[in-house]
C-alpha cells in the first residue's frame, strides 16, 4: 500500500486549509442533506454504494429479515465517494462500496474500521480476488471483495469472429475499424494497453506512459466512442458498435437474456482483474448492523443476488454464492480459474503515476 | 423609532432576503471554489500549479477551445433558426393561435433534458431514424457516422436552445409598436429596408439576451456531449468532471471551473452593451 507522505499535519495546517475546513463544514449540513435525501434514523443502516447495490432485490431480505431499512447513496469514482463522506459528519455513514485498490486511500484517511475476520467467509473466496496486498493494511483487513470480473473484450459474436477476439491486436487493426467502443475509464483500459504491449499492470510506471499512450492512441484511431458504462453498453447492445475495449461480464451478462450474441474473450495477452470491497466506516454509529450487512453481502445469498443485481452483473468473490445453473453459465463460472490465472491486476499507480496516467487518457481522448 | 430610521430601513429589510440568498448560495459557493482552487491537491497549502496545469498542458488547453467552438457554432445557428421562428410567431400567426404555437414551441423542455439527449442518440445512431431514410432514399449507401460526433452535440445543444431563443426574440417582436414600421413605410422604406433598418436593430438586445444566454448554458453543459459527443474530444465541463470522479482532485475542477467563469464573464463584458435589462 502506499502511504501518502504529504498527508498534512492538523497542528500545522495553513489559513488556507483552516478556511477551507470552516467553508467545508458550513455546506455540510446542506451537501449532506442533498446527498442522502433523508437522513438516517436510529437503526437505519446508511450505505455509499455503487448501482449494483441499489437493486431492491438485493437489500429488501437484509431489512426484512433485520426489520430495519438500508439508505443508500450512489457514487462514481473513489474520488466523488470520499468527496461525499468528508462533507458529511462523522457516523452519518455506515459502510462503503470501493475499488480493491482504493482501500488504503480510506485508511490513509482514517475512514475505516478493521473487519473480524473470523466472522467472515474468507476461506469461501477465490484466493486471487481477496487482494490483501490492498485490502488488509498493516496486518489489519479494512476490506473485503464481493465481487470481481474482467475488463477485457467484450463483443457481438454474431458480428465478428471470435477467433480475432483472442488477441488485442484485432484492437489495432483495420478489420474492425469503425465498430469498435471504448470504456471511459483510464485506469483498466490503460492496464489492457499495457498488456497488449507486453507490459505487467502490477509493473507500470512512468517510463511506460509512452508506448501506452501510442497504443491508446491506436484504439482511439479505430474507435467510434469512448463511453462511460450506459453509453458503451448500449453502443453494443444496438449495433452501433460491435467491440467494447474494457467490456466483460459486467456488459454482456446482464444482456445475455435480450441479447444471446453478446460475449466476451480472454486474450491471450491477459485480461485486467477489476474487484469491488466492502469497507465499514470507523465512526459508523451502528457497527453491529454494518457487519450483519457485511456478512449478508458475503452469504451465498447475498453473493448470488449482487451477481446478478440489475444494474450490471459480475463473478461474486464467494466461491459458494446460490446461482442457478443458468446464472453460472452466463457468468462463465465455471471458466473462473483459468482467466484468474491469465488475468492481471488492476492498475493502482501512486498518486503522482494516477495523475500522469489520467493525462495521458485526456490527450487520447483528445486526439482526432 | 423615528420614521426617517424606519424609512431607512425598509429597503435593507426587502432586500436581505435576496442578499441572504446571494450570498450563501453564489458568494459563499464561489468563495470556496476560489479557496479550492489556489490549495494544492497533495497536502494542501497555497498553489498556483492548478492554473498553470491548464495554460501548460495543451489537452486542457484543448478543451478549451473545443467548447468556445461548440458554443459558437449552437449559439449562431440557434439564432439564425430562431429567429425567423420568432418572427413567424410574431408577425403571421393570428393572435388567437399565438398562444398555442408558444406552447408547442416550447413542448421539447417538458421533456427531461438527459431523455431528451438519449433520444437523440437513438435517432442519430447507425440504425436510427435519420440513416435509414438517408440509405433508404438511396443518397447514401453507408449509414453515416451522426451519432457520437461534434454534429451529434451541437444539434442536441440547437434543438433546446432554438426554443429558448424563440422565447426571448419573440417577446422583443411583441414589445416593438407597429407605429414603428408604419413610420418607416410612410418614410417610404419597404418590408426588407424597415427589417433591415428598423426591426432588427430594435430586436438586437432581445437577440443578445437569448444568444448570451445560449452561450453561458451551453459552454456549461456536461450532459450533452457526454451522451452525444461520444466522448471524440473534450468539452471543458467533462474536463472538470474527470478530475472529480476517481482522484477526487477539487483544487483543478475548481480552478478549470473558475477559468470557465472567467470566459463567460468577458462574454458578457463583450454583450454588456445590449444586456441591460430595460432594453430587453
Amino acid at each position: 500500500m502506499s502511504i501518502n507522505p504529504k498527508t498534512p499535519n492538523p497542528t500545522t495546517r495553513n489559513t488556507i486549509s483552516v478556511l477551507k475546513s470552516h467553508l467545508h463544514s458550513a455546506c455540510a449540513a446542506a451537501a449532506l442533506l442533498l446527498a442522502t435525501g433523508s437522513l438516517a434514523q436510529a437503526q437505519d443502516l446508511n450505505a455509499l454504494i455503487w448501482c449494483d447495490h441499489a437493486d431492491p432485490a438485493l437489500l429488501q431480505p437484509f431489512e426484512e429479515a433485520n426489520g430495519v431499512r438500508v439508505n443508500v447513496k450512489e457514487f462514481e469514482g473513489t474520488g466523488a465517494g470520499l468527496a461525499i463522506v468528508e462533507q458529511s459528519q462523522p457516523g452519518d455513514w455506515d459502510v462503503m462500496v470501493i475499488d480493491s485498490i482504493d482501500i488504503p486511500r480510506g485508511v490513509e484517511k482514517g475512514l475505516f474500521e478493521p473487519l473480524p475476520e473470523d466472522k467472515l467467509p474468507l476461506a469461501d473466496l477465490f484466493p486471487q480476488v481477496k487482494m490483501d496486498s490492498s485490502t488488509v493494511v498493516d496486518g489489519k483487513r479494512y476490506g473485503i471483495t464481493e465481487k470481481f470480473g474482467y475488463n477485457t473484450i467484450g463483443y457481438n459474436k454474431t458480428k465478428v469472429d471470435p477467433a480475432d477476439m483472442q488477441s488485442m491486436a484485432a484492437l489495432t487493426g483495420d478489420k474492425y475499424k469503425g465498430k469498435i467502443a471504448i470504456y471511459d475509464y483510464y485506469l483498466p483500459v490503460i492496464g489492457m494497453a499495457a498488456l497488449a504491449i507486453g507490459k505487467k499492470t502490477a509493473e507500470l510506471t512512468e517510463a511506460d506512459l509512452p508506448a501506452i499512450k501510442e497504443q491508446l492512441l491506436k484504439m482511439k484511431a479505430n474507435a467510434k466512442l469512448v463511453g462511460e458504462v450506459t453509453a458503451s453498453q448500449t453502443a453494443l447492445a444496438t449495433g452501433e458498435v460491435d467491440i467494447l475495449v474494457g467490456g466483460g461480464e459486467w456488459v454482456t451478462a446482464g444482456l445475455a437474456k435480450e441479447n444471446p450474441a453478446l460475449d466476451f474473450s480472454i486474450p491471450k495477452e491477459g485480461a485486467v482483474l477489476w474487484s469491488q470491497s466492502l469497507a465499514m466506516f470507523k465512526d459508523s454509529k451502528n457497527k453491529n448492523l454494518a457487519l450483519k450487512f457485511i456478512q449478508y453481502i458475503m452469504s451465498p445469498e447475498g453473493q448470488a443476488r449482487l451477481a446478478t443485481s440489475s444494474c450490471y452483473w459480475g463473478m461474486p468473490a464467494n466461491t459458494k454464492a446460490a446461482l442457478s445453473d443458468e446464472q453460472k453459465k452466463i457468468l462463465r463460472f465455471d471458466e473462473q480459474e483459468e482467466f484468474l490465472a491469465r488475468a492481471q491486476s488492476y492498475p493502482a499507480p501512486n498518486a503522482d503515476l494516477d495523475k500522469k496516467m489520467q493525462d495521458v487518457w485526456t490527450e487520447m481522448l483528445q486526439a482526432q | 423609532m423615528n420614521s426617517a430610521s424606519s424609512g431607512r430601513a425598509l429597503p435593507w429589510a426587502l432586500v436581505t432576503p435576496a442578499l441572504g440568498w446571494t450570498l450563501l448560495f453564489f458568494v459563499l459557493p464561489f468563495v470556496a471554489m476560489a479557496v479550492s482552487s489556489l490549495t494544492a491537491h497533495e497536502g494542501g497549502g497555497f498553489t498556483l500549479s492548478n492554473y498553470s496545469q491548464f495554460f501548460a498542458n495543451p489537452s486542457y488547453w484543448q478543451a478549451m477551445v473545443n467548447s468556445l467552438q461548440v458554443t459558437a457554432i449552437v449559439t449562431v445557428i440557434s439564432v439564425l433558426l430562431a429567429y425567423p421562428f420568432a418572427w413567424i410567431l410574431a408577425e403571421q400567426v393570428p393572435e388567437r393561435w399565438q398562444r398555442l404555437a408558444l406552447m408547442l414551441a416550447v413542448l421539447p423542455f417538458w421533456t427531461s433534458y438527459v431523455v431528451r439527449s438519449y433520444s437523440w442518440l437513438l435517432v442519430l445512431a447507425q440504425n436510427g431514424v435519420v440513416n435509414r431514410a438517408l440509405t433508404g432514399s438511396g443518397l447514401f449507401s453507408e449509414p453515416l457516422q451522426l451519432a457520437n460526433t461534434r454534429l451529434a452535440t451541437v444539434t442536441g445543444f440547437v434543438h433546446f436552445f432554438v426554443m429558448l431563443l424563440t422565447l426571448t426574440i419573440f417577446a422583443n417582436l411583441k414589445q416593438l409598436s407597429p407605429s414603428y414600421r408604419k413610420a418607416a413605410a410612410d418614410l417610404g422604406a419597404g418590408p426588407i429596408r424597415t427589417f433591415l433598418h428598423v426591426v432588427l436593430p430594435l430586436t438586437l438586445p432581445g437577440i443578445m439576451v437569448g444568444a448570451f444566454l445560449t452561450f453561458v448554458l451551453c459552454i456549461g453543459d456536461y450532459i450533452t456531449p457526454q451522451i452525444l459527443g461520444g466522448n471524440n474530444e473534450l468539452l471543458m465541463p467533462q474536463l472538470v468532471m474527470m478530475q472529480i470522479g476517481r482522484r477526487g482532485d477539487f483544487p483543478l475542477a475548481s480552478a478549470l471551473s473558475i477559468i470557465l467563469m472567467a470566459v463567460v464573464t468577458i462574454a458578457y463584458l463583450a454583450c454588456a452593451r445590449w444586456l441591460k435589462i430595460e432594453r430587453a
